[in-house]
């Protein structure tokens, strides 16, 4: 064998050919035993066909030449693949290690950016997209008329109506409910030391089963269980379900708990089951509140009671929610109020509209969820296009790099390919520190038990999540991570050679990348912020709310009274009595400035009686509306900070005096429209009422909510279903707590000890999604800022190195410092106002999309848009200051040489 | 043909593949020819045999090949051993010197031996 020659070398120019190779060598073979065989005297022509001949089957032996060969080519272009691959990863770690402020910003934007979104996916998937945590969760509507003035005593419907309406309805497989007017803290714990409260809920009996709930432990309530709590169960006393986190809280996971007797409010009754983990009643029904056990309702004594329960169904597979409210139509003409009255049929006409449960539990937050999923949206895109950014001053400072491998050999896609190794490094390991910054924020969340925001309890990271955002995450970071990559590919490896100092074309072409990529991020940022801003002055407009009543300096505590007596007059006078010792002694606890109780307080739940009717007037039904009743002491107006005009009750509004009624200001404008309604007769049935004051509209139902009637009564004439007392002190509430506690045990030693709640806290839980939203929003809406602010910084900086030169020639001009300056800023003025611009034809739009997520606010609300304006324009200053410094203090002599 | 037999005959051809590589490297013509002399004709290794177990024994990385010149200048595929190869062919010849014995021992039996004692 002798050496190759030189036109070998290119026998395979355009890649390995097996079947060739294949060809040749045979080839090769029967040539030479030819000629061998010429040599031993056979013509030329019998030459080749003995070859032939001896050779056999030549496809045969081709056709499995080709195949090995394929075979080795693709094993060994699978080795040289994961070689480079493994080369291409050691290099990225190196050029990273070797600029490690580069790896730190663009890491700490992507995991910021990544970790946001999987937090907030999280959040939106939770709420939004997974169904309820129950069996064909589908299938569970609420069943209630569009909300309206008059609460939850419109929402509800009495035991009555419940049982007409389970019995002739078709679409449903069973329909249930709970006692709605339920309060925190309505039960007391006792016989283990000092009572502790405790909230309940009162259900129909069937509602485990038809939510489809199966019990930890233990058994759900039986058919004769559910008929109340009033028929005892086999072992003659009352039975109860316990929730499962107050079970391990109060009983410490006691796995006995089945069967034991405990008591409460002083009676026995039995623990009959464990309610799962997975089943957080407040999580669905009451968000931010707590259910610690569940008795069973009596539709038999809550019979007189009116409106009383909630409907929830559970449809037959198949029937639509469509469907379901036309057999609710056809149903509710024929349903009583209350059988015993027969003037009471039809009067839920209309009333009865099945809607899903998941859109109940979750509807109204719809609308800001996406908001939220776009806002952080629009921080992955910001994020990228700062990586994207980073990443092409990168690549111009290691344009020579390429270059130069580019002439020693490296094709196009192998340069390209480390790009993209590159950015797939850096935002795996952004996708992994996001993920775990997503975990901690989902975990705190998860556990804010005071967000008014359902299913938070069921927050977790799921796989699908993960899976899905980091992929986004990735591809969007790659995408970005390549741009710089492509362009520096396909540039002329020639000019960049001579062009990797300053000057020429590419340059200046990637400057104009850059500075579009920041008008793009400023304007990003810019809707970021206007939305922020937006949200912002909603949420102060909702504090600035007049509540109608003062929450500060006022505290709320659940007062236990037994006014068990054998006439309904020895009842009021026990009470009477009861309240007033109360409220006496509370009032001489030094600090305290006013007490009062009422039975419903604001913020929470309510309940109506019948519309009262003005003596004298005459209405069509319908047109009053139902108002909140409230039933309070006297003092309880003061108490709350609530204005009054006229008087409000005194003690002397005895049972046999003549009866008195406060009612709000709204109300006395719808009734007695022009008129001085103090000393006006109600007339609710043949009852008169004396109005005796007026008090300011309370914001009732939520702090947002428009405002409606409201009355109040005296506890002397009216009865109270529970007493809360409300204290105004400048006293701390923790201080005072005690000292009220102290007083309620000294006249009733079962007083529990329930919390004591500042008004404020109420309100606050009122507001506390409006809030979370917000701070959410302005939080993307700072993480923009500061990322566009990096962006500007980085752009202005590179244009300043790359012009050096220029600049230097200027000064050396006679340009002064303040000159370079000036235009440095002013560059960098120039690209924030078209970022400024743009970013607020596309904050309009935006604005205008989320207009119903304001309150009192516009979207064309000036000062957010002057506040996002201004805020852009300072960070677009600071960062373009640094920059501007470093170019007027550039030596002329020394850039000049250096050209 | 019998498989068992062919299965004999491939395995003893790599062996004489190998060994033909020892001196250096060879193309596919010239093995065949190395062959057919070192065996005075009694081995006539067809092509469609040769050519197979070739590319086999190449990836097995026991041979590599290069594209060279042959004596009269034409383009051909020339086999060289590699050092896993060698390897194996020092292993192979010990194989085969110890089964040749054996096998030359039994034939060179010329009365039924003793019973063994027990």
């Amino acid at each position: 064998m002798t050496d190759t020659p030189f036109w070998r070398r290119y026998a395979r120019f355009f890649g390995p050919d097996p079947a060739a190779d294949v060809k040749d060598e045979l080839g090769f073979h029967l040539e030479a035993k030819t000629e061998d065989l010429i040599r031993q005297g056979l013509t030329p022509e019998a030459a080749r066909k003995e070859a032939e001949r001896q050779f056999g089957d030549l496809h045969a032996v081709q056709r499995i030449g080709q195949r090995i060969g394929q075979n080795r080519e693709r094993r060994k272009r699978l080795s040289d693949y994961t070689q480079d691959l493994l080369h291409d990863a050691r290099y990225t770690f190196r050029t990273l290690g070797r600029d490690p402020g580069f790896a730190a910003v663009s890491l700490l934007i992507l995991a910021l950016a990544i970790g946001a979104n999987v937090a907030v996916f999280s959040v939106v998937n939770t709420i939004l997209l997974r169904p309820l945590p129950f069996p064909h969760a589908n299938e569970l509507v609420w069943i209630a008329p569009p909300p309206s003035e008059c609460g939850w005593s419109c929402a509800t419907y009495s035991a009555d109506a419940y049982e007409e309406f389970r019995t002739m309805s078709r679409a449903y497989q069973d329909v249930t409910g709970y006692e709605a007017f339920t309060t925190p803290e309505n039960f007391r714990l006792t016989g283990h030391g000092e009572p502790v409260p405790a909230t309940g809920m009162e259900v129909i009996g069937n509602f485990f089963q038809v939510l489809g709930v199966q019990p930890a432990m233990g058994r759900l309530f039986t058919a004769e269980e559910a008929r109340g709590p009033v028929v005892p169960n086999s072992t003659g006393t009352p039975v109860v379900l316990l929730a499962n986190a107050y079970w391990r809280r109060q009983f410490h996971s006691d796995p006995a708990i089945v069967g034991k007797p405990i008591e409460l409010n002083g009676a026995p009754v039995t623990v009959v089951g464990v309610l799962p983990e997975s089943f957080d009643y407040g999580a669905v029904f009451a968000p931010g509140a707590r259910a610690d056990l569940f008795v069973p309702l009596s539709l038999d004594t809550e019979r007189m009671w009116g409106n009383i329960v909630t409907l929830i169904g559970r449809l037959k597979p198949g029937v639509s929610v469509a469907q379901a409210l036309d057999d609710a139509n056809r149903v509710t003409p024929d349903m009583y109020f209350n059988v015993k009255y027969p003037q009471s049929k039809g009067r839920y006409k209309g009333d009865l509209v099945p809607v899903p449960l998941k859109d109940y539990v979750t509807g109204k937050l719809r609308r800001s969820l996406i908001a939220l999923w776009l806002a952080v949206g629009t921080i992955l895109l910001i994020a990228g296009v700062n990586l994207s950014n980073l990443l092409l001053a990168r690549s111009a400072a290691r344009a020579k790099e390429f270059a130069t491998r580019g002439a020693l050999g490296a094709s196009r896609g192998r340069i390209i390919r480390q790009l993209l190794m590159e950015s797939l490094v850096l935002s795996s390991a952004g996708a992994v520190l996001g993920l775990g910054l997503a975990f901690a924020v989902i975990r705190w969340l998860a556990h804010q038990g005071s967000l008014a925001l359902p299913l938070l309890n069921s927050l977790r990271i799921d796989g699908q999540v993960v899976g899905w955002t980091v992929l986004v995450a990735i591809l969007t970071a790659m995408i970005f991570g390549l741009l710089p990559g492509l362009r520096m590919a396909s540039g002329n490896l020639q000019e960049l050679l001579k062009d990797s100092g300053a000057g020429a074309g590419l340059g200046r072409q990637h400057e104009r990348i850059r500075a579009g990529l920041v008008i793009s991020e400023i304007a990003l940022a810019c809707v970021l912020l206007v939305s922020a801003g937006l949200l912002l002055r909603s949420f102060s407009n909702v504090l600035e709310v007049n509540l109608g009543f003062e929450p500060d300096h006022a505290s709320s505590m659940n007062v236990e009274y037994d006014e068990s007596a054998p006439t309904d007059e020895a009842r009021v006078l026990k009470r009477t009595a009861i309240f007033q010792d109360v409220l006496a002694r509370v009032a001489a606890i030094p600090g305290v400035q006013a007490a009062g109780i009422s039975d419903y307080l604001p913020l929470g739940p309510n309940r109506s009686w019948d519309t009262p009717i003005p003596k004298g007037k005459v209405f069509a039904p319908g047109e009053l509306p139902e108002p909140l009743v409230y039933v309070v002491t006297p003092g309880f107006i003061r108490a709350m900070g609530m204005g009054l005009q006229g008087r409000d009750f005194t003690w002397a509004d005895g049972p046999k005096s003549e009866r008195v009624i406060i009612i709000n200001a709204s109300m006395a404008r719808r009734f007695w429209p022009g008129e001085d309604p103090v000393n006006k007769i109600l007339m609710r049935g043949d009852e008169q009422d004396r109005v005796v004051g007026v008090v300011d509209d309370v914001h009732e139902e939520s702090v947002e909510s428009t405002l409606g009637a409201q009355v109040y009564y005296p506890c002397t004439q009216q009865g109270p279903s529970r007493a809360q007392l409300v204290v105004r002190s400048s006293l701390p509430p923790a201080a005072l707590g005690t000292s009220v506690l102290r007083a309620l045990r000294e006249l009733n030693p079962h007083q529990p000890a329930s919390e004591f709640r500042p008004m404020r806290t109420i309100v606050d839980h009122a507001v506390s999604p409006r809030r979370f939203f917000m701070l959410l929003v302005a939080a993307f809406a700072g993480l923009g800022l500061l990322l566009a602010t990096l962006g500007i910084y980085g752009v202005i900086s590179y244009s300043v190195t790359r012009q050096r030169p220029e600049i230097g020639v200027r000064m050396a001009l006679g340009a002064t410092a303040g000159r370079v300056q000036r235009q440095v800023l002013g560059n960098t003025l120039r690209l924030a106002l078209a970022g400024i611009g743009l970013g607020t034809l596309i904050a309009f739009v935006v604005a205008r999309a989320i207009a119903s997520l304001l309150f009192a606010t516009s979207p064309w609300d000036f000062p957010s848009y002057l506040g996002m304006a201004l805020a852009l324009l300072l960070v677009a200053v600071v960062s373009g200051y640094i920059p501007a410094r470093r170019a007027s203090s550039i030596n002329p002599m020394e850039a000049l040489r250096n050209t | 043909m019998d498989p068992a037999k062919l299965e004999f005959l491939r395995g003893t051809l790599d062996v004489l593949i190998l060994k033909s590589l020892v001196w250096g490297p060879l193309h596919g013509y010239a093995i065949t020819n190395f062959i057919r002399r070192q065996s005075d004709d009694a081995f006539l290794v067809e092509e469609g045999t040769l050519y197979p177990a070739l590319w086999r024994l190449e990836s097995k990385r026991l041979l590599s090949s290069d594209w060279g010149l042959s004596e009269n200048n034409r383009k051909a595929k020339f086999y060289r051993l590699t050092s896993e190869g060698r390897r194996r062919l020092r292993q192979e010849v010990k194989i085969w010197e110890a089964y040749a014995v054996a096998v030359a021992k039994v034939l060179a039996t010329t009365r039924l031996p003793e019973p063994e004692e027990a």
